[in-house]
């Protein structure tokens, strides 16, 4: 815990420093007879994280106030949520060439038999009827239209029908 | 150069389409085979939106197009974003854009690395005009007390308007050029909120456009001064212009539906079609009398010359404005 | 009584059979469309706006009012049963929904989400129908330095000092207000933190992006990580009994009720504030006057029906200003005033003048529409329910995928959805290192009101600072804030010097 703490506190100071480096392309002063500036706000708001996650970092070295509890999880279920997470990046990643659909099947596909090992029926189910509820709910209730990518062609009978 | 033909072509082409209105021959030749995106470049709930929405719906009514029109709104960044958005969907012909006159001001502003001139123009469906608005209770009834009482407040005088850079700033600083005064420009989210600012008294004037501002003043709250306009409007018949008081002020929004760069004719010729037909449409010109905004149709080549040359308009505006006067 | 009589026409318009069907299918529709994280109200009246133009004028009113009041008591349900604020006013909600449904008391927890909207509409409209039309006058007075204060004060009855790690709290605040930054700045037209020019960014971050990123995938994340030790399947049920115990609990908290309720209204009415500062300072009140506020955030029923009686209230008073104002409060609004120019109703200061039948009519509406969302809510509260007893692998995949559509939908644009999961692991780490999330998130709300507010105040009072208390209004709004602020701090110096009567040697 104390280490990750350093860390996290670490990471935040950077961030900090960039945001203010950031800002600085506006005019961060008091701009007479008009208030603040427009890299004003974000400017001195990090400075002020700054000096919070210096402290944070600053008290870890005097006084150990998460001692005794973990912020690495068990070792089984690291590999669990990293997975998790890249399974969610890569989804993400190929909505753009596979489209919205064939990335849903694929995730849930993917997740329920490998984290849930759930049963052939289940997976079936909710693989195949999850696109057709999406499809239904945002794009022919709601017309909110999802990305296609090379699925596209295959859609267009499907709007003739419900549009 | 071929470029240059099939777009001389296609512009042409068009613009025979528009003279022989809803000629049906030629928008056969395409339509969209899926939903048609209309991005418009500004937030939820502003003029743009409010027509964009106003035209989905005439649309949809009306059975004017197969497939339906879904309003998109990318008004990030002074519609940069959804400039970027329609440069990146070069040759999709389910793409349109509602404009607004961040179409010129925002590529000038802001190096976004676009230019307008690639997109394909398909029609200008109004032209919005502005007043010079104050508060009942100021006592200003013409233009020379207005003059008048601006300097006598020595640049504190306070203008409310929309985002710096955008229209009613620009207007804002036409009047300081013109009649030589300065305000204190407050810069504001939306019209709307403009126009209640004035009625409670945190800001001097506006410039609203009427539509924003009419409520208002027919319950006898605010009062315009002169309108930039070349005309006296139907609607506001006892508001005087500032051309006719002598002073050349004129400033108009435009509201028009451009194309990503690429299409093909048949494509284009699809849309200025379906916007010709939507421009005659009884729905549309009674808003449009009722808003008090001028419905001048406009396309093909005659379009492009004029976003062109509205485009060089605001450089010279903007130009004035980047100089301390 | 004048009121009444035009009221009793009103209803007479919305009693027919084809508008109570109306109103049934309108509230169910806004129910799932609010439940859904990322999608709100705004998309129920986007949804049903073409229509309106084809139904008769009085219909398309209630076929709005439903789907309105619908989607903003679904809104609660994602807070509750996922722990994603389905939209900013939500946001309030998680905080003792959650806990109450990890707790199993999801049944009663929606419950008491129903009942306390139900009673913050019902308060709401009838302050509408006795006070619209002097109220409006109130929300003109309401400039930016106003703005700026009523924002610090909903920001301070909130956070307050004292209670979690104070630096880690700090820490929180300041990145979500500077995350608020990232976009355009409106005041001088020049972008700012947009991160090497990522078109993405021009529109800085939402809200919703931030909220489905660290509440939905981040709380996916943590409770993979926990739910090995715990059973994994939550053990949510409803039965008659819970129902009827549930509305007995809120019996007890008229107070808390009806204050949140006024308090939503009013701060829901003024222009730029809104539903969603409405709710925290209702929950952040509840909290500081409870005998027990403690064990708020941990599963307190009264912190679940105190933001949602005033997110209630406050949609319902957002309708004022744009009716009789013209000017929207939220993007729902702002959709709704379109639609009324379109049907050639002017909104403004004659509107209530002029088309009487219209406004009554709309009132009722209100009613009705209310009566009916609350019904038809309890209703669906088993199947609700019934989501969360899912197999734990099973509801964690649904989440994900509603958090990946959820982000695409407001915007539609695929840059949100890499925030989303960006933001996800972030939230997750940062909760594991004990940093505050709700604080984040709020300041990310409330940040963008409050410097346009601040900045506008001194740019028209020439850079005078004095301003903000040369204003009575402001200044009663900052000198609360004060006090809230400091609360907390003097109530743990009283206890500490309680604590040690004699001075340690």
């Amino acid at each position: 815990m104390l280490a990750a703490d350093r860390l996290i506190a670490l990471a935040l100071m950077g961030l900090s420093l960039y945001f203010m480096w950031y800002a600085k392309a506006l005019p961060i002063g008091w701009v007479a007879a008009s208030g603040p500036g427009g890299g004003a706000f974000p400017f001195w708001l990090s400075a002020i994280m700054l000096a919070a996650s210096s402290l944070i970092l600053l008290r870890s070295f005097i006084s150990h106030p998460h001692e005794g509890e973990k912020f690495f999880p068990d070792a089984d279920a690291i590999p669990q949520i990293a997975g998790v997470v890249a399974l969610l990046v890569a989804t993400i990643a190929v909505i753009p060439f596979i489209g919205t659909y064939l990335a849903l099947i694929a995730f849930l596909f993917i997740y329920l038999k490998f984290f849930g090992h759930h049963g052939w029926m289940l997976i079936g189910i909710l693989t195949l009827a999850t696109p057709v509820v999406v499809f239904f709910f945002f794009e022919v209730t709601l017309k909110i239209l999802l990305p296609k990518g090379w699925t596209e062609p295959f859609f267009i009978p499907l709007y003739a029908m419900f549009f | 150069m071929t470029n240059i033909f099939t777009r001389r072509g296609a512009i042409a082409l068009m613009a025979s389409v528009a003279i022989a209105a809803g000629s049906p021959a030629l928008a056969e030749d395409w339509k969209p085979m899926k939903p048609v995106e209309m991005v418009i470049m500004a937030g939820q709930g502003g003029g743009a939106d409010r027509l964009a929405r106003l035209f989905q719906t005439i649309i949809q009514k009306e059975k004017l197009a197969q497939m339906p029109f879904l309003p998109v709104n990318k008004g990030g960044g002074s519609g940069a974003e959804a400039l970027r958005y329609l440069k990146d969907k070069q040759g999709d012909a389910h793409v349109i854009m509602a404009t607004l006159n961040s179409y010129y001001t925002t590529p000038i502003q802001t190096e976004i690395g676009v230019d307008i001139e690639e997109f394909t123009p398909l029609a200008r469906m109004a032209v919005d005009v502005f007043a010079l608005w104050v508060n009942v209770d100021s006592g200003i009834e013409t233009i020379e007390q207005y003059a008048e009482a601006v300097k006598a407040a020595g640049g504190s005088w306070r203008m409310g308007g929309t985002g710096t850079g955008q229209e009613d700033s620009l207007v804002t600083a036409l009047l300081e050029r013109e009649f030589g005064i300065s305000h204190t420009y407050v810069p504001m989210a939306g019209g709307g909120e403009v126009a209640t600012a004035l009625v409670g008294g945190h800001v001097d004037a506006t410039v609203n456009n009427p539509s924003e501002a009419m409520s208002f003043w027919q319950a006898g709250r605010v009062r315009p001064i002169a309108l930039l306009t070349a005309e006296r409007l139907d609607s506001m018949p006892g508001v005087p212009t500032f051309a006719e008081l002598g002073h050349d002020l004129e400033y108009y929004m435009q509201r028009s539906f451009v194309a990503p760069g690429g299409l093909t004719e048949a494509q284009q010729a699809y849309y200025v079609n379906l916007l010709q037909k939507l421009h005659e449409s009884e729905e549309w010109q009674t808003y449009a009398r009722d808003q008090a905004l001028l419905t001048d149709f406009l396309t093909g080549d005659e379009l492009q010359a004029y976003f062109l040359s509205e485009r060089e308009k605001h450089r010279d505006i903007l130009k004035g404005l980047d100089t301390p006067s | 009584m004048e009121v009444l009589a035009l009221l009793a026409d009103g209803f007479a318009t919305s009693l027919t059979p084809l508008n109570i069907m109306i109103v049934i299918l309108g509230v169910t529709a806004g129910l799932f469309i609010g439940a859904m994280p990322g999608l709100g109200s705004v998309n129920g009246v986007a949804l049903v706006l073409p229509l309106t133009f084809i139904v008769p004028p009085t219909s398309a009113i209630i076929l709005l009012a439903a789907i309105y009041y619908g989607a903003m008591y679904g809104g609660a349900v994602s807070s509750i049963l996922l722990g994603i604020p389905g939209a900013s006013t939500a946001v309030a909600t998680t905080f003792d929904g959650r806990p109450m449904a990890l707790q199993g008391k999801a049944g009663l927890a929606l419950i008491a989400a129903a009942v306390a909207s139900f009673v913050g509409g019902t308060i709401s409209v009838i302050l509408f129908t006795i006070f619209a039309a002097p109220l409006a006058e109130l929300a003109l007075k309401f400039g930016p330095a106003e703005e700026f204060a009523l924002v610090l004060l909903a920001f301070t009855t909130f956070v307050g000092l004292g209670g979690d790690d104070t630096l880690k709290t700090i820490v929180m605040i300041c990145l979500g207000l500077v995350l608020s930054t990232v976009g355009l700045d409106m005041i001088s037209g020049q972008p700012r933190l947009i991160f090497g020019d990522i078109p993405g960014f021009y529109s800085g971050i939402s809200f919703l992006v931030l909220a489905i990123g660290v509440y939905g995938v981040g709380e996916v994340l943590y409770t993979i990580e926990t739910s090995r030790i715990s059973p994994a399947v939550s053990t949510a049920r409803l039965r008659m009994r819970d129902l009827i115990d549930g509305i007995r609990q809120m019996n007890r908290m008229w107070k808390t009720m009806s204050f949140g309720s006024v308090l939503g209204f009013f701060v829901g009415m003024l222009p730029a504030a809104g539903a969603t500062p409405a709710s925290l300072m209702s929950y952040g009140l509840a909290r500081t006057f409870s005998k027990k506020p403690e064990t708020f955030g941990k599963g307190n029923i009264e912190g679940v029906a105190a933001p949602e009686t005033a997110n209630n209230a406050a949609s319902t008073g957002s309708l004022l200003p744009m009716l009789t104002l013209g000017i929207p409060g939220s993007p729902t609004t702002a959709l709704l005033l379109g639609g009324m120019v379109m049907w050639g109703l002017m909104p403004g200061p004659m509107l209530f003048i002029e088309q009487q039948d219209f406004v009554w009519g709309l009132i009722s509406s209100l009613y009705t529409a209310n009566l009916a969302a609350v019904l038809i809510n309890i209703a669906l509260i088993p199947l609700f329910v019934w989501a969360l007893r899912m197999p734990f692998s099973v509801l964690c995949a649904m989440v994900l995928v509603l958090c990946i559509l959820g982000g695409y939908a407001p915007s539609q644009k695929l840059h949100d959805v890499w925030l989303i999961a960006l933001f996800g692991v972030a939230g997750y780490m940062l909760r594991k290192a004990d940093y505050p999330l709700a604080p984040l998130v709020l300041a990310l709300v409330l940040g963008p009101l409050m410097e346009k507010s601040f900045r506008q105040a001194l740019i028209s009072a020439q850079g005078d600072v004095t301003f903000f208390i040369s204003r009575p209004l402001s200044a009663t709004f900052l000198a609360l804030a004060a006090i809230f602020f400091a609360l907390p701090l003097i109530k743990m110096l009283h206890r500490r010097i309680a604590k040690r009567p004699a001075p340690a040697e």
